[in-house]
């Protein structure tokens, strides 16, 4: 415990630092994020909030909700372990009596923590250009919406590092990535509120992992009406069905590592 | 210039037989661009269906704008995310040097050396999309329209181009802007829709500061027959600004690149 507890402490310090090094490009990648706030000025351009059953502020929160859990669940897990694995780098990891992934793990928490201020410096300008003029939830409400994010980023972390198993198999497996992509912009809630969906199309949305990844956290960060303890369920079903799949994947692919161009 | 055009040949046809190892990447792209449209259709249609439009477009005209965007996709995926996305890793490794010494402009051989054909199923389905969307809108293809179309459509790539260009140098400073070509990928993804569906002062950002205004709208409008002389000047205007622009600040930045650290 102890040992876990140190190991924890230098990972993720370590990549703290070396994400410090990179902040300009997290600035940046923090800007590329903004697909959220684009759909927002689109919906209430169009002036359909009214038909979403969702007023105007309950609408830009939900957008702004949904922009924070994005920038919180940035995943990119397989470019780096396709890049480790092809050049021969995963190779040293493997000797270390360390899962290799715990340190992706680590670098994924470090490179959120530089970006909070740029986040948090995005947020203040929208609110103040408008999205606040309703108030915000209070700290119970929010905190818990933090927290669930956070499994949200858990979730979908697991659910890339499952696809990244293919890069045992294949060079180009990081190409996986972009078919991933396309369920997760537009079922998870990112482009259109799921209340704005055809019914049959948000029963489909609903049965895959994707709304736990943006819908559900950003809902409960808005302040609006969530079945809580369903939505945890579901993550947990989900985690359930994913974290034995990727061992397997794991062991399977292993046997396989050739470890090239070491 | 003979010479120049005997090298595109040549990177292109090896780039090609590289390309053509991995064949299962085609369908992987094919899919991604099906799902992708598909995707973006079912945005347009939560808008349109409820009796809303964007920005005073009709259906079919919203369109022809998607199919402008898809077209410029496919463009990228074959010629600007392969080549320029590659500039990060030739100043962070140092094989910029060779690049440099070679007898050929350095900026050519950066952004024509390499060539996906996996982009050009999105190519076709723009195009495709193009030419449907336009028919049913009830645009009539004289030959002024077409020439027009096929104008600013060169005028869009080529500031597309340049901003890619523009943000792939600046790796000469910030040696890992990563993914920082990703962060424009999803900027552009603003001109999925035509421009004026944006609140006014998006509009005037997206116009002239993120031309993506020139990128998509004012292609489309050229392809409805409804384009004036003005925005035709402006896009040229543009499109050859951000070329100098591109040029000039690749050349300073030139003068700053002191290769890897040996």
């Amino acid at each position: 415990m102890k040992r876990s507890l140190r190991l924890a402490r230098v990972l993720l310090s370590v990549q703290y630092a070396y994400m410090l090094e990179y902040r300009a490009e997290i600035a940046l990648w923090a800007l590329s994020g903004l697909l959220p706030l684009i759909m927002l000025a689109l919906w209430s351009g169009a002036g359909a909030a009214a038909d979403l059953s969702l007023s105007p502020a309950e609408l830009r929160r939900y957008f702004l909700a949904a922009f924070v859990v994005r920038q919180f669940t940035v995943v990119w897990v397989i470019h780096i372990f396709e890049e480790d694995a092809l050049q021969g780098r995963l190779s040293p990891y493997l000797l270390q009596p360390l899962h290799p992934f715990w340190r992706y793990l680590a670098a994924h928490i470090a490179e959120q923590a530089t970006r909070v201020p740029f986040v948090l410096a995005i947020v203040l300008a929208v609110w103040l250009l408008g999205a606040g003029a309703s108030g915000w939830p209070p700290p119970s409400t929010w905190l818990l919406g933090l927290l669930v994010t956070s499994l949200a980023f858990l979730l979908r972390f697991l659910l890339q590092s499952v696809i990244t198993m293919a890069c045992f198999w294949s060079e180009r497996a990081a190409a996986l990535e972009r078919l991933l992509l396309i369920p997760y912009l537009f079922l998870s809630g990112l482009v259109a509120p799921l209340e704005a969906f055809p019914p049959g199309l948000r029963r489909l949305a609903l049965a895959t992992p994707f709304p736990s990844m943006i819908d559900f956290p950003a809902r409960l960060l808005s302040g609006g009406e969530v079945d809580l303890l369903g939505g945890l369920f579901t993550m947990a079903a989900w985690t359930a069905l994913l974290l034995p799949l990727f061992l397997l994947l794991w062991r399977a692919g292993l046997r396989r590592y050739a470890a090239m161009g070491a | 210039m003979g010479r120049y055009l005997r090298s595109l040949g040549a990177f292109w046809s090896s780039s090609l037989a590289m390309e053509l190892e991995y064949q299962l990447n085609a369908l992987i792209e094919l899919l991604s661009v099906l799902g992708n449209l598909a995707g973006s259709v079912v945005v347009l249609a939560l808008f349109y269906g409820r009796g809303h439009d964007l920005g005073g477009w009709s259906w079919d005209e919203a369109l022809v704008v998607l199919g402008v965007y898809t077209l410029l996709d496919g463009f990228t995926s074959t010629l600007l995310q392969p080549n320029l996305g590659a500039i990060v890793n030739h100043v962070r490794t140092g094989s910029l040097d060779f690049v440099l010494l070679k007898p050929i402009d350095s900026q050519f051989w950066l952004s024509a050396r390499s060539f996906s054909p996996w982009g050009l199923p999105g190519v076709l389905a723009g195009l495709a999309l193009i030419g449907l969307a336009a028919r049913r809108a009830g645009a009539s293809p004289s030959l002024p329209t077409l020439l027009g179309t096929g104008l600013l459509l060169v005028c869009s790539a080529l500031i597309l181009y340049s901003l890619w260009f523009v943000l792939a140098a600046t790796s000469i400073w910030f040696v890992k802007v990563w993914n920082a070509t990703e962060v424009l990928r999803s900027t552009l993804v603003a001109g999925r829709f035509p421009v004026s569906a944006y609140p006014p002062a998006l509009r005037t950002l997206f116009t002239l500061v993120l031309p993506v205004a020139f990128l998509t709208t004012v292609p489309a409008e050229a392809i409805l027959g409804r384009t004036t002389l003005p925005w035709v000047l402006a896009s040229l205007g543009m499109a050859l600004l951000s070329l100098a622009l591109s040029r000039a600040l690749w050349r300073y930045a030139l003068r700053y690149y002191t290769s890897a650290s040996s």
